[in-house]
Order: C-alpha cells, then structure tokens, then sequence
C-alpha cells in the first residue's frame, strides 16, 4: 500500500490544491477513439446499400440481427445471471405478433414491429414471477419449457397457419412504410427494396441495443445488476432490489428480442412455429457467438458473430456437421479460454473499445 | 375408450418419464449441476443399444448389460475430463458445457444414423399383453417400464441410503468440503455419480426405444420431460421424482385424449401450474 492511498481525503470539496483526489473511471483513451471509429462504421454500414449486392446485404441482415441476440443474452446471462435457453420464445412472439398484426390487424410492417415487441415483453412480465421462482440452473430449463409450451400454443392458432405456418405475400408488403422511398432513392425493385428496409431496422436495432446494454452497465444500475448476480443476499443488504432489477432486466430484453423476431421474419415473409421457436437458431447459434467471443464483454459478441459469418459461409453446405464443430469449439472456449477470444486478447493485450470495468485511479 | 384407460395409460407412460428423470435427479441432488445433455445422451444411449443389438447381433439383455458399462464410464470420463473443470460457483460455465453438449450429441447422431425414426426391437415382447381384471389388459412393454421405474427408484434409494457409497453421495451433497475431510474423495464422488446417471439413462432409454420410435432431434424434449417430472415432484426425493413422472404422464394422457394436438402442451402447463401452486413440488423431501 502506498503512502498515498493512506492520504486519500474525504470528500473533494475540503481537498487541498496539488493533493491528488482518487475517483473511479470507466474510460479509456483507446474508448474514445473506438467511439469515434464506431461512429464512422455504422454510417459506412448505413451507406452500404448503395453499393452493396442484395446477397451481402440479406448477410449483414444475419449478422446484425444475431449480433442483436447475442448482446441481448450476453446482458441477461452474462451480467445479469439469468442464463435463459429459452430465448427462442420471444423471437417467436415477436415474428407472430408481426404476422397478426400485419394479416389480423391490417397494421403496417414497420409500425408492427414495436408492437412485436410490447407484446413480448408482456408476456415475459407475466412468465417472469412463475419462471424466477426456479433458481439459477433451473431457470435455464423452464425458460426453455415455457418456450416450447408457446411454441404449441402458437401452432394452435388456425388463422396464422397452425402447425405448418404461413406467409405473407409480397402484395401485402408493398405498401408499407418507407417502401416507396426506398425504391425511389436506390432504384431498386420492391422486393430488394424490402431488404434494404430490413437492414437498415436492423442496424438501427443492432446500435441501439449495443449502446443501451453499453450505457446501462455502466450505470450505477449495471453496478446493481452484477451485484444481485454475485451475491444476492448481500447486494440487498446495500440496499439493491435484486428480484426487481432482474424482471425489469427480464422484460427489457424480451422487448428487444421480439423486436429482433420481427424483424427477421418481416425479412423472411413466411413464418412456421418450428421455425420460429427454434432453439437451434435463435438460442444455441447464440449462445454459441457469446461463448466464442468472450462472455460480459461489449466487443465479445462482436467478435464472436464475425467468426461465426466466417464459420457459416466455410462450413454451412456440411449442415449438421457446422453445428458439431461449432458445438465442439464453444465446449473448448469454455474449458481452456473462458472470457473468449475477445476477452483472452484484451487481456493480453490491455485492450478494452468498450470498456465496462471500473479502474481506480487519480485525477490530474 | 373409457377415462380409466387414459388413467392406466398415463400412469404407464409415467413410469417413462419417471425412468429419464431419476439420471437427472440424481446429479442435480448431488453436485447441483444441470445437466443439459442429459436427453440427447438417453438417446445416444439407445442409438448405441440399437447398433449392438443391429450391428453386433447381440441379443437385447446383452447388448443393454454392454452399454450400461459403456455409459457409465463415458459418464465417468465425461466427468473427470470436461464438467469438473467447470463446476463452481459461477453457474454459467456448467450450464453452457452442458448445451453445447447436447447440440454436438444431437448433431452427432443426425451424421451418423441419419434423420430416420428407428425402434429398438424385442420381438414379441413389445406386442404382448397382460389381462390384470376381466375387460383391463395393459401392455406388457408399458408394464415392465412402470416396474422398472419403480425397481430403479427402491435400488438407488438402497444405494443412497444403505452403503458407503450412497452415504459418500449424501455427505457430498450437504457439504463437498467437510466430506472432503472426512476422508471421501470428492472427485470419484462426483464421476460415479455421473457416470451413474447415465447408466440408469440407458435403462431409461431401452423401455422408451421399445415403446416408441425415436430419432435424433428429440433429445430435448426428454430432458424437458425429465425436468418437469423433478419438479413437479419436488426436489431431492426420488420417489417424489416417480410421483411427478406419473403426474405428467396423466397430465399428457389426459390432454391427449382431449385433443391430440394438446397432449405435449397439457403437461408443459400442468408443470406451469405447479409451479404457480406449490413452486416447491408436489412431494418435497421433508429435510430443507
């Protein structure tokens, strides 16, 4: 200990000129140029489809949605301790909720997709109570039971297909709003201009949800959150409302994700329950980025959906083999290299783009 | 159909959902891990009946008696290799291993034996019925999965509750460390009870691969229905765990009756509802 921390004054107000004041930073200059250079990248991404070829953009729709996903889940499982393997029900809510609106409703498609999301976080705030009253590992399997009993009850629903499922013809869709814009700014037909549309929701989508999990970490509540995570009793006797801050984190992130359902589906334009509430697709390729690219980390999930895109367009043609390799590699990340390959270079490295840890350290 | 034959037929199917429950009861008891693999590996285990029952010609009880050992010391691997580096206090790293498990199992198997659905085969046994009253015949395959359950229950209670080992299990699962320095060695305490776990898995795997026919993609949905068994039954009982087997099977009998397309969803909501009622099970163990 040095002779300095000892001499650490109370409060700043009463600190004498020249005496150095400790305070926590979170920041990092390496940060700020990464926020800068993350700027330049989302307005490269906004402009991409001017140039772009309609198969790199029905890509980037892949991958900035599952990146959504991936950062969704890291923030419930990873910070929040909520490790869900259900995640698939609220994908599915939302891409139904999409299609009632659109086929039962008359709604508009892109007005529709808030609403997805509404009414998934409904249903996650009434699911929430029942589901938290398993603890930790429990939790995992009835999220995943839940999922599965709202993927039967969707498939009950006659007028949005039943069991076999449904979609939209592209007649439906061209009215919707922005379509027309779209077409006329790029000259493209109706069908590339609703890919074009689509992605550009979802990096709207894909940046929003990024800087929001990003500001609300590290806010005092993201404090909060990884508290209740590590010891609940004790994170309550500071005064934190664990049970609150975890169903709120819950709803949220149902939001979120139903509003991600909504999107890949409005893309898609047909929907099936299977389909929809597959675990595969929307929980394990999930998991499986957060694993690979380093679990409670910002840049983590984005290093993992990067690999994963390389990964997919290698190895996809070979079908369940992908899914072995893949499922082989997230078992290794876990064994030998625990905070991903995100975390392991950060860590050798020193590196930190979207720094959330807390540092101690002196003010000039 | 009367409704007591869809009471005999969910009791019956009970006994099944019991049999993929008790594998995992038995390590969530013990070292509090969730084994999300556990479905795909009771079907891994009656792939691997099937083969040497195909492929080897063995005769049924040979080729279970083999893949009973077989399982056990995958198990026991399984564990002394992958799941011990990942136990502790954080839960994430468990419940992930596990998942990615069962995806590589599941995907495994869809490489190796294809989509099909495959039976195990046991010639007349599976076709054969006993009359218990005048005008009640049940099946005698459905029978023996109910016996089985319950046979394997009354074992693993005489194995928990009168041998060293079982005493090794209980002290392990009050306090790892204390049992630690008393002597018993943690580890092979834990790999036994995995291995354990999936030896009893291949029983379970044997009475449903004769019963039904099964392929690849339905590994999840035994673990779910193991899940709910053990909660529905209540934690750390074993018979409670039977219990809730049976509950489900009703639940799922019942449903179906009702309308086909209801029996799954009738016991996933059966197991909500409890949850909703008595989140601590039907039949909890009385020491908390």
């Amino acid at each position: 200990m040095s002779v300095e921390s000892i001499d650490m004054p109370a409060g700043r107000e009463q600190c004498p000129a020249g005496v150095p004041v400790w305070q926590i930073r979170v920041g990092t200059r390496r940060s700020r140029i990464a926020a800068v250079a993350g700027i330049a990248l989302v307005v490269v991404l906004a402009a991409l489809p001017a140039i772009a070829s309609r198969n790199l953009i029905q890509d980037l729709i892949f991958v900035l949605t599952m990146l959504t996903l991936a950062q969704l889940w890291n923030v419930l499982a990873g910070w929040g301790g909520l490790v869900s393997v259900g995640q698939q029900a609220f994908v599915g809510l939302g891409a139904y909720a999409l299609f009632a609106g659109i086929v039962m409703a008359g709604l508009d498609p892109v007005a529709a997709i808030p609403l997805a999301g509404l009414f998934a976080a409904l249903i996650a705030a009434l699911l929430g109570p029942l589901l938290f009253r398993l603890e930790g590992p429990y939790f995992a399997i009835g999220s995943w039971v839940a999922a599965e009993a709202l993927r039967l009850i969707c498939a009950q629903f006659k007028s949005l297909g039943g069991g076999t499922g449904m979609s939209i013809s592209p007649g439906e869709l061209s009215q919707m709003f922005g379509l027309k814009a779209v077409q006329a700014l790029l000259g493209l037909r109706p069908a590339a201009a609703r890919d074009v549309l689509v992605y550009w929701l979802a990096l709207l989508l894909a940046v929003l949800v990024t800087l929001g999990i990003y500001a609300f970490i590290r806010s005092r509540h993201g404090l909060a959150l990884a508290a209740s995570r590590d010891n609940g009793p004790a994170a309550r006797s500071v005064g934190v409302r664990t049970a609150r801050i975890r169903h709120l984190l819950w709803i949220a992130v149902a939001f979120a994700t139903g509003m991600v359902g909504a999107v890949v589906y409005l893309q898609k334009a047909r929907i099936s329950p299977d389909a929809a509430f597959s675990v595969t697709d929307w929980t394990a390729y999930v998991i499986f980025i957060v694993v690979i690219g380093g679990v409670r980390t910002i840049e983590g999930p984005m290093v993992g959906v990067l690999l994963l895109w390389g990964l997919v367009t290698w190895l996809a043609q070979y079908g369940s083999l992908y899914l072995v390799v893949l499922g082989t590699l997230a078992i290794l990340i876990m064994l030998f290299m625990p905070r991903g390959v995100w975390g392991a270079a950060a860590r050798r490295w020193q590196v930190q783009l979207f720094p959330t840890q807390r540092w101690l350290g002196r003010s000039r | 159909m009367s409704g007591f034959d869809t009471i005999i037929e969910g009791v019956l199917l009970g006994g099944v959902y019991a049999l993929f429950a008790l594998g995992l009861s038995l390590i969530f008891g013990i070292m509090r891990l969730v084994n999300l693999a556990h479905g795909d590996l009771i079907l891994l285990a009656a792939y691997l009946v099937l083969s040497a029952t195909t492929a080897l010609g063995l005769p049924l009880a040979a080729a279970s008696l083999l893949v009973v050992a077989a399982m056990f010391v995958l198990g026991f691997v399984l564990q002394r290799l992958v799941l011990e580096r990942v136990l502790g206090d954080d839960i994430l790293p468990p419940l992930l291993v596990t998942f990615g498990l069962s995806i590589v199992i599941q995907n495994g198997l869809l490489l190796g034996y294809g989509a099909d659905s495959r039976r195990l085969q046991a010639g007349a046994f599976e076709s054969s019925s006993v009359t218990l009253a005048p005008g009640l015949s049940v099946g005698l395959a459905p029978l023996t999965a109910l016996v089985t359950a319950i046979a394997a229950v009354a074992l693993l209670q005489l194995i928990f509750y009168r041998t060293s080992l079982g005493r090794a299990f209980r002290a392990t699962a009050d306090n790892p460390a204390i049992a630690q320095l008393m002597g018993v060695n943690e580890r092979n305490v834990y790999a036994i009870a995995v291995g354990l776990s999936l030896a009893v898995s291949v029983i379970a795997a044997i009475v449903f691969g004769i019963r039904a026919s099964f392929d690849p993609s339905i590994g999840p949905a035994r673990l779910l229905y193991a899940f709910e068994a053990v909660i529905i039954g209540g934690l750390g009982s074993l018979w409670g765990t039977l219990a809730g087997g049976i509950v489900l099977g009703l639940a799922q009998a019942i449903g179906g009756r009702i309308n086909p397309e209801w029996q799954i969803l009738a016991g996933h909501l059966t197991f909500l509802a409890v949850l909703m009622v008595r989140p601590r099970g039907l039949f909890p163990a009385r020491r908390t």
